[in-house]
Protein backbone atom coordinates (compact mmCIF):
# COMPACT_ATOMS: atom_id res chain seq x y z
CA UNK A 1 0.00 0.00 0.00
CA UNK A 2 2.45 2.31 0.87
CA UNK A 3 4.53 1.91 -2.80
CA UNK A 4 1.02 3.12 -3.99
CA UNK A 5 0.78 5.90 -2.16
CA UNK A 6 4.20 6.89 -2.87
CA UNK A 7 3.10 6.79 -6.63
CA UNK A 8 -0.06 8.77 -5.82
CA UNK A 9 1.22 12.00 -3.98
CA UNK A 10 4.16 11.99 -6.83
CA UNK A 11 1.65 12.63 -9.24
CA UNK A 12 0.03 14.80 -7.16
CA UNK A 13 2.93 17.05 -6.58
CA UNK A 14 3.49 16.90 -10.35
CA UNK A 15 -0.46 18.07 -11.00
CA UNK A 16 0.02 20.81 -8.05
CA UNK A 17 3.65 21.92 -9.94
CA UNK A 18 1.46 22.25 -13.42
CA UNK A 19 -0.84 24.40 -11.82
CA UNK A 20 1.23 26.62 -10.26
CA UNK A 21 3.35 27.31 -13.08
CA UNK A 22 0.13 27.67 -15.44
CA UNK A 23 -0.93 30.45 -12.62
CA UNK A 24 2.23 31.69 -12.42
CA UNK A 25 2.51 32.56 -16.14
CA UNK A 26 -1.20 33.88 -16.52
CA UNK A 27 -0.25 36.07 -13.56
CA UNK A 28 2.90 37.60 -15.47
CA UNK A 29 1.38 38.03 -18.29
CA UNK A 30 -1.15 40.12 -16.64
CA UNK A 31 1.24 41.92 -14.56
CA UNK A 32 3.13 42.56 -18.51
CA UNK A 33 -0.04 44.14 -19.00
CA UNK A 34 -0.82 46.23 -16.38
CA UNK A 35 2.72 47.81 -16.33
CA UNK A 36 2.42 48.97 -19.74
CA UNK A 37 -0.71 50.67 -19.01
CA UNK A 38 -0.78 51.81 -15.42
CA UNK A 39 2.72 54.30 -15.88
CA UNK A 40 1.28 56.96 -13.31
CA UNK A 41 1.84 57.14 -9.50
CA UNK A 42 1.45 54.49 -7.33
CA UNK A 43 -1.89 53.34 -5.98
CA UNK A 44 -2.44 53.82 -2.43
CA UNK A 45 -3.31 50.98 -0.63
CA UNK A 46 -2.70 52.59 2.67
CA UNK A 47 -6.60 52.55 3.73
CA UNK A 48 -8.71 49.80 3.62
CA UNK A 49 -12.30 51.13 3.12
CA UNK A 50 -14.48 48.97 1.10
CA UNK A 51 -11.20 46.86 -0.49
CA UNK A 52 -11.13 46.46 -4.60
CA UNK A 53 -13.73 46.95 -7.19
CA UNK A 54 -16.56 44.33 -7.46
CA UNK A 55 -15.59 43.06 -11.09
CA UNK A 56 -12.03 41.51 -9.17
CA UNK A 57 -14.07 39.68 -6.70
CA UNK A 58 -16.06 37.16 -8.34
CA UNK A 59 -15.13 34.47 -10.74
CA UNK A 60 -18.26 35.31 -12.91
CA UNK A 61 -16.74 39.01 -13.46
CA UNK A 62 -13.20 38.25 -13.34
CA UNK A 63 -12.85 35.41 -16.24
CA UNK A 64 -15.11 37.40 -18.96
CA UNK A 65 -13.46 40.30 -18.14
CA UNK A 66 -9.42 38.57 -18.54
CA UNK A 67 -11.03 36.81 -21.61
CA UNK A 68 -11.29 40.81 -22.60
CA UNK A 69 -7.86 41.18 -22.59
CA UNK A 70 -8.55 43.46 -19.51
CA UNK A 71 -4.65 43.34 -17.23
CA UNK A 72 -6.04 43.49 -13.76
CA UNK A 73 -8.60 40.73 -14.55
CA UNK A 74 -6.15 38.35 -16.27
CA UNK A 75 -3.69 38.76 -12.54
CA UNK A 76 -7.27 37.81 -10.83
CA UNK A 77 -7.80 34.61 -13.54
CA UNK A 78 -4.56 33.45 -12.78
CA UNK A 79 -4.76 33.96 -9.06
CA UNK A 80 -8.16 32.13 -9.55
CA UNK A 81 -6.29 29.23 -11.05
CA UNK A 82 -3.72 28.78 -8.22
CA UNK A 83 -6.73 29.07 -5.89
CA UNK A 84 -7.97 26.00 -7.44
CA UNK A 85 -4.79 23.76 -7.11
CA UNK A 86 -5.12 22.48 -4.07
CA UNK A 87 -8.56 22.21 -4.67
CA UNK A 88 -7.78 19.50 -7.63
CA UNK A 89 -5.16 18.25 -4.98
CA UNK A 90 -7.75 17.29 -2.71
CA UNK A 91 -9.81 15.91 -5.50
CA UNK A 92 -7.04 13.92 -7.13
CA UNK A 93 -6.49 12.00 -3.53
CA UNK A 94 -9.68 11.23 -2.69
CA UNK A 95 -9.73 9.56 -6.67
CA UNK A 96 -6.47 7.90 -5.71
CA UNK A 97 -8.09 6.99 -1.94
CA UNK A 98 -10.93 5.18 -4.05
CA UNK A 99 -8.33 3.27 -6.36
CA UNK A 100 -6.80 1.63 -2.92
CA UNK A 101 -10.18 1.25 -1.97
CA UNK A 102 -9.28 2.59 1.29
CA UNK A 103 -13.40 4.27 1.93
CA UNK A 104 -12.81 5.70 4.79
CA UNK A 105 -9.77 8.16 3.91
CA UNK A 106 -12.34 8.59 0.56
CA UNK A 107 -14.55 9.76 3.12
CA UNK A 108 -12.28 12.57 5.07
CA UNK A 109 -10.78 13.15 1.59
CA UNK A 110 -14.47 14.07 0.69
CA UNK A 111 -15.24 16.44 4.06
CA UNK A 112 -11.77 17.89 3.80
CA UNK A 113 -13.76 18.80 0.25
CA UNK A 114 -16.84 20.00 1.58
CA UNK A 115 -15.28 22.46 3.70
CA UNK A 116 -13.82 24.21 0.58
CA UNK A 117 -16.56 24.03 -1.37
CA UNK A 118 -18.71 25.39 1.03
CA UNK A 119 -16.23 28.66 1.77
CA UNK A 120 -16.28 29.12 -1.67
CA UNK A 121 -19.87 29.14 -2.03
CA UNK A 122 -20.49 31.24 0.98
CA UNK A 123 -18.06 33.55 -0.76
CA UNK A 124 -19.93 34.04 -3.92
CA UNK B 1 6.63 56.66 -7.09
CA UNK B 2 5.05 55.61 -10.32
CA UNK B 3 3.15 52.20 -10.47
CA UNK B 4 6.15 50.44 -12.15
CA UNK B 5 8.80 51.42 -9.62
CA UNK B 6 6.23 50.74 -6.46
CA UNK B 7 5.77 47.18 -8.20
CA UNK B 8 9.59 46.47 -9.20
CA UNK B 9 10.55 47.36 -5.20
CA UNK B 10 7.03 45.14 -3.99
CA UNK B 11 9.06 42.33 -5.91
CA UNK B 12 12.39 42.46 -5.07
CA UNK B 13 11.21 42.72 -1.75
CA UNK B 14 8.85 40.16 -1.94
CA UNK B 15 12.03 37.64 -3.34
CA UNK B 16 13.85 38.49 -0.45
CA UNK B 17 10.80 37.74 2.12
CA UNK B 18 10.54 34.15 -0.30
CA UNK B 19 13.97 33.34 0.32
CA UNK B 20 14.12 34.30 4.09
CA UNK B 21 11.05 32.22 4.27
CA UNK B 22 12.33 29.14 2.74
CA UNK B 23 16.13 29.14 4.28
CA UNK B 24 14.07 29.60 7.99
CA UNK B 25 11.28 27.08 7.24
CA UNK B 26 9.19 29.87 8.33
CA UNK B 27 7.33 30.26 4.98
CA UNK B 28 6.92 33.59 3.23
CA UNK B 29 3.57 35.03 4.03
CA UNK B 30 5.33 35.45 7.69
CA UNK B 31 7.79 37.87 6.07
CA UNK B 32 6.03 39.74 3.54
CA UNK B 33 3.15 41.14 5.71
CA UNK B 34 5.32 43.10 8.43
CA UNK B 35 7.57 44.33 5.16
CA UNK B 36 4.63 45.62 3.53
CA UNK B 37 2.60 46.85 6.75
CA UNK B 38 5.66 48.23 8.03
CA UNK B 39 7.78 49.34 5.18
CA UNK B 40 5.30 49.82 2.69
CA UNK B 41 2.52 51.15 4.96
CA UNK B 42 0.01 48.97 2.80
CA UNK B 43 -2.86 48.16 5.19
CA UNK B 44 -3.16 44.88 7.07
CA UNK B 45 -5.72 43.91 4.92
CA UNK B 46 -4.50 44.36 1.60
CA UNK B 47 -1.08 42.61 2.87
CA UNK B 48 -2.74 39.39 4.03
CA UNK B 49 -4.41 39.22 0.74
CA UNK B 50 -1.66 39.45 -1.14
CA UNK B 51 0.63 37.22 1.58
CA UNK B 52 -2.31 33.96 1.52
CA UNK B 53 -2.24 33.62 -2.43
CA UNK B 54 1.90 33.69 -2.68
CA UNK B 55 1.63 30.91 0.34
CA UNK B 56 -0.40 28.99 -1.92
CA UNK B 57 2.05 29.12 -4.38
CA UNK B 58 4.99 28.13 -2.27
CA UNK B 59 2.89 25.30 -0.87
CA UNK B 60 2.13 23.98 -4.21
CA UNK B 61 5.04 25.22 -5.91
CA UNK B 62 7.06 22.85 -3.17
CA UNK B 63 5.03 19.94 -3.21
CA UNK B 64 6.89 17.71 -5.93
CA UNK B 65 10.27 18.09 -4.29
CA UNK B 66 9.12 17.52 -1.28
CA UNK B 67 7.32 14.23 -2.08
CA UNK B 68 10.27 13.17 -3.90
CA UNK B 69 12.04 12.39 -0.68
CA UNK B 70 9.72 10.23 0.54
CA UNK B 71 8.57 12.01 3.78
CA UNK B 72 5.17 13.48 3.91
CA UNK B 73 2.62 11.57 4.53
CA UNK B 74 -1.15 11.64 2.65
CA UNK B 75 -3.26 10.12 5.12
CA UNK B 76 -1.47 12.22 8.16
CA UNK B 77 -2.01 15.55 6.32
CA UNK B 78 -5.75 14.78 4.89
CA UNK B 79 -7.06 13.72 8.33
CA UNK B 80 -5.84 17.15 9.72
CA UNK B 81 -6.69 18.86 7.16
CA UNK B 82 -10.72 18.49 8.60
CA UNK B 83 -9.45 20.51 11.23
CA UNK B 84 -6.88 23.39 9.47
CA UNK B 85 -9.78 23.83 7.09
CA UNK B 86 -12.10 24.01 9.70
CA UNK B 87 -10.22 26.70 11.25
CA UNK B 88 -9.27 28.93 8.61
CA UNK B 89 -12.99 29.48 7.61
CA UNK B 90 -13.16 30.66 11.26
CA UNK B 91 -10.26 32.74 10.99
CA UNK B 92 -11.49 34.19 8.21
CA UNK B 93 -14.47 35.52 9.50
CA UNK B 94 -13.14 36.66 12.36
CA UNK B 95 -11.11 39.41 9.97
CA UNK B 96 -14.26 40.73 9.69
CA UNK B 97 -14.63 40.75 13.53
CA UNK B 98 -11.78 41.88 14.79
CA UNK B 99 -10.23 45.55 15.09
CA UNK B 100 -7.13 46.52 12.42
CA UNK B 101 -4.82 46.66 15.80
CA UNK B 102 -5.49 43.27 17.58
CA UNK B 103 -4.34 42.06 13.90
CA UNK B 104 -1.36 43.33 13.94
CA UNK B 105 -0.67 42.25 17.74
CA UNK B 106 -1.66 38.41 16.89
CA UNK B 107 0.72 38.63 13.90
CA UNK B 108 3.73 40.50 15.98
CA UNK B 109 2.89 37.77 18.46
CA UNK B 110 2.95 34.41 15.70
CA UNK B 111 6.17 36.20 14.44
CA UNK B 112 8.16 36.14 17.84
CA UNK B 113 6.67 32.75 18.02
CA UNK B 114 7.93 31.01 14.42
CA UNK B 115 11.04 33.03 14.84
CA UNK B 116 11.63 31.20 18.04
CA UNK B 117 10.49 27.91 16.59
CA UNK B 118 12.59 28.40 13.84
CA UNK B 119 16.22 28.49 15.91
CA UNK B 120 14.83 26.03 18.86
CA UNK B 121 16.89 22.70 19.44
CA UNK B 122 14.71 19.67 17.58
CA UNK B 123 14.68 17.03 20.32
CA UNK B 124 13.39 13.41 19.76
CA UNK B 125 10.12 12.73 21.62
CA UNK B 126 9.54 9.49 19.39
CA UNK B 127 10.21 7.08 22.20
CA UNK B 128 8.07 8.53 24.96
CA UNK B 129 4.24 8.44 25.62
CA UNK B 130 1.65 6.06 24.75
CA UNK B 131 0.06 4.15 21.68
CA UNK B 132 -3.16 6.52 20.48
CA UNK B 133 -5.92 3.78 19.48
CA UNK B 134 -7.46 6.61 17.36
CA UNK B 135 -4.23 6.53 15.62
CA UNK B 136 -4.28 2.88 14.85
CA UNK B 137 -8.04 3.39 13.67
CA UNK B 138 -7.03 6.20 11.23
CA UNK B 139 -4.04 4.44 9.91
CA UNK B 140 -2.27 7.72 11.11
CA UNK B 141 1.02 6.04 10.87
CA UNK B 142 3.85 5.34 8.38
CA UNK B 143 7.48 4.35 7.04
CA UNK B 144 10.38 6.52 7.15
CA UNK B 145 13.13 6.39 4.91
CA UNK B 146 16.60 6.15 7.03
CA UNK B 147 19.86 4.44 6.83
CA UNK B 148 19.69 1.03 6.91
CA UNK B 149 15.89 0.64 6.38
CA UNK B 150 12.37 2.22 6.23
CA UNK B 151 11.58 3.10 10.60
CA UNK B 152 8.13 2.96 11.14
CA UNK B 153 6.39 5.60 13.08
CA UNK B 154 2.69 6.31 14.69
CA UNK B 155 1.07 9.43 15.81
CA UNK B 156 0.16 10.11 19.28
CA UNK B 157 -2.07 12.23 21.20
CA UNK B 158 -4.46 12.58 18.10
CA UNK B 159 -7.24 15.05 19.82
CA UNK B 160 -3.89 17.50 21.12
CA UNK B 161 -2.58 17.58 17.64
CA UNK B 162 -6.28 18.12 15.91
CA UNK B 163 -6.97 20.74 18.31
CA UNK B 164 -3.36 22.70 17.56
CA UNK B 165 -4.57 21.89 13.65
CA UNK B 166 -7.49 23.95 14.38
CA UNK B 167 -5.69 26.77 15.60
CA UNK B 168 -3.32 26.56 12.89
CA UNK B 169 -6.20 26.99 10.42
CA UNK B 170 -7.57 29.83 12.55
CA UNK B 171 -4.51 31.99 12.75
CA UNK B 172 -3.85 31.08 8.45
CA UNK B 173 -7.34 32.43 8.01
CA UNK B 174 -7.06 35.37 10.13
CA UNK B 175 -3.38 36.61 9.14
CA UNK B 176 -3.26 35.00 5.86
CA UNK B 177 -0.40 32.83 6.85
CA UNK B 178 0.83 29.51 6.14
CA UNK B 179 1.36 29.28 10.17
CA UNK B 180 4.05 26.26 9.34
CA UNK B 181 5.39 27.13 12.66
CA UNK B 182 2.23 25.72 14.82
CA UNK B 183 0.87 23.08 11.72
CA UNK B 184 4.87 21.60 12.23
CA UNK B 185 4.20 22.09 16.20
CA UNK B 186 0.80 20.10 16.24
CA UNK B 187 2.73 17.21 14.53
CA UNK B 188 6.27 17.19 15.77
CA UNK B 189 5.52 18.16 19.69
CA UNK B 190 2.07 16.76 20.58
CA UNK B 191 1.85 14.08 17.90
CA UNK B 192 5.21 13.25 18.23
CA UNK B 193 5.57 12.19 14.71
CA UNK B 194 9.32 12.41 13.12
CA UNK B 195 10.33 16.43 12.44
CA UNK B 196 11.10 15.76 8.31
CA UNK B 197 7.45 13.93 8.19
CA UNK B 198 5.93 17.14 10.06
CA UNK B 199 7.82 19.41 8.15
CA UNK B 200 7.30 18.32 4.58
CA UNK B 201 3.07 17.22 5.83
CA UNK B 202 2.95 20.67 7.01
CA UNK B 203 3.85 21.73 3.57
CA UNK B 204 1.14 19.95 1.94
CA UNK B 205 -1.41 21.21 3.85
CA UNK B 206 -0.52 25.03 3.97
CA UNK B 207 -1.62 25.36 0.33
CA UNK B 208 -5.44 23.86 1.49
CA UNK B 209 -5.83 25.31 4.63
CA UNK B 210 -5.17 28.99 2.51
CA UNK B 211 -7.53 27.68 -0.25
CA UNK B 212 -10.02 27.54 2.58
CA UNK B 213 -9.87 31.29 2.96
CA UNK B 214 -8.70 32.38 -0.23
CA UNK B 215 -12.38 32.22 -2.05
CA UNK B 216 -13.86 34.31 1.23
CA UNK B 217 -10.40 36.66 0.81
CA UNK B 218 -11.57 37.60 -3.07
CA UNK B 219 -14.81 37.98 -2.21
CA UNK B 220 -14.23 40.86 0.59
CA UNK B 221 -11.87 42.35 -1.61
CA UNK B 222 -8.60 42.00 0.27
CA UNK B 223 -7.05 40.56 -2.56
CA UNK B 224 -5.93 43.84 -4.70
CA UNK B 225 -3.86 42.23 -8.14
CA UNK B 226 -1.52 45.59 -8.75
CA UNK B 227 -0.35 44.45 -5.08
CA UNK B 228 -0.87 40.22 -5.30
CA UNK B 229 1.03 40.01 -8.95
CA UNK B 230 4.92 41.27 -7.71
CA UNK B 231 4.19 39.65 -4.28
CA UNK B 232 2.77 36.33 -5.81
CA UNK B 233 5.55 35.95 -8.28
CA UNK B 234 8.16 37.36 -5.84
CA UNK B 235 7.78 35.40 -3.01
CA UNK B 236 7.45 32.07 -5.24
CA UNK B 237 10.53 33.19 -6.98
CA UNK B 238 12.22 33.44 -3.91
CA UNK B 239 11.29 30.36 -2.24
CA UNK B 240 12.46 28.54 -5.25
CA UNK B 241 16.14 29.53 -4.81
CA UNK B 242 15.90 29.40 -1.54
CA UNK B 243 14.72 25.39 -1.65
CA UNK B 244 17.56 25.50 -3.90
CA UNK B 245 20.43 26.77 -1.82
CA UNK B 246 18.98 24.72 1.50
CA UNK B 247 20.67 21.56 -0.44
CA UNK B 248 24.22 22.99 -0.70
CA UNK B 249 24.27 25.62 2.08
CA UNK B 250 25.00 25.44 6.02
CA UNK B 251 22.56 27.46 6.86
CA UNK B 252 22.72 27.30 10.87
CA UNK B 253 24.22 30.81 10.81
CA UNK B 254 22.01 32.26 8.40
CA UNK B 255 18.94 30.75 10.69
CA UNK B 256 20.43 32.53 13.35
CA UNK B 257 20.56 36.36 11.61
CA UNK B 258 17.21 36.25 10.00
CA UNK B 259 15.78 35.26 13.60
CA UNK B 260 17.18 38.56 14.59
CA UNK B 261 15.43 40.41 11.73
CA UNK B 262 11.86 38.99 12.31
CA UNK B 263 12.41 39.61 15.91
CA UNK B 264 12.59 43.13 15.10
CA UNK B 265 10.08 43.03 12.36
CA UNK B 266 7.60 41.18 15.06
CA UNK B 267 8.09 43.81 17.64
CA UNK B 268 7.92 46.89 15.25
CA UNK B 269 4.00 45.36 14.34
CA UNK B 270 2.98 45.29 17.99
CA UNK B 271 4.57 48.79 18.58
CA UNK B 272 3.04 50.11 15.46
CA UNK B 273 -0.43 48.01 16.42
CA UNK B 274 -0.62 49.41 20.09
CA UNK B 275 0.32 53.13 19.28
CA UNK B 276 -2.53 52.81 16.58
CA UNK B 277 -0.32 53.67 13.52
CA UNK B 278 -0.62 50.23 11.63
Amino acid sequence: MQLTDQKLEIAIGRMLQIGVLLAATVVFIGGILYLRQETGPRPDYSHFTTGVAERFRSPTEIVPNALHGRARSIIQLGLLILIATPIARVVFAAVGFLVERDHLYVGISLIVLAVLLYSLWHAF
Amino acid sequence: MSTPEFSIWIFLSSVIAGLLGSLTGLGGGVVIVPVLTVLFHVDIHYAIGASLVSVIATSSGAAAAYVREGYSNIRIGMFLEIATTIGALFGAWLTTRVPTHAIGIVFGVVLLYSAYASIRVKEHLQAAGRLDPLATKLRLNGTMPAEGGAVPYTAQRVPAGFSLMFLAGSLSGLLGIGSGAVKVLAMDQAMRLPFKVSTTTSNFMIGVTAAASAGIYLSRGYISPGLAMPVMLGVLAGSLIGSKILVHAQVKTLRIVFAVVIVALGMEMVFNSITGKL
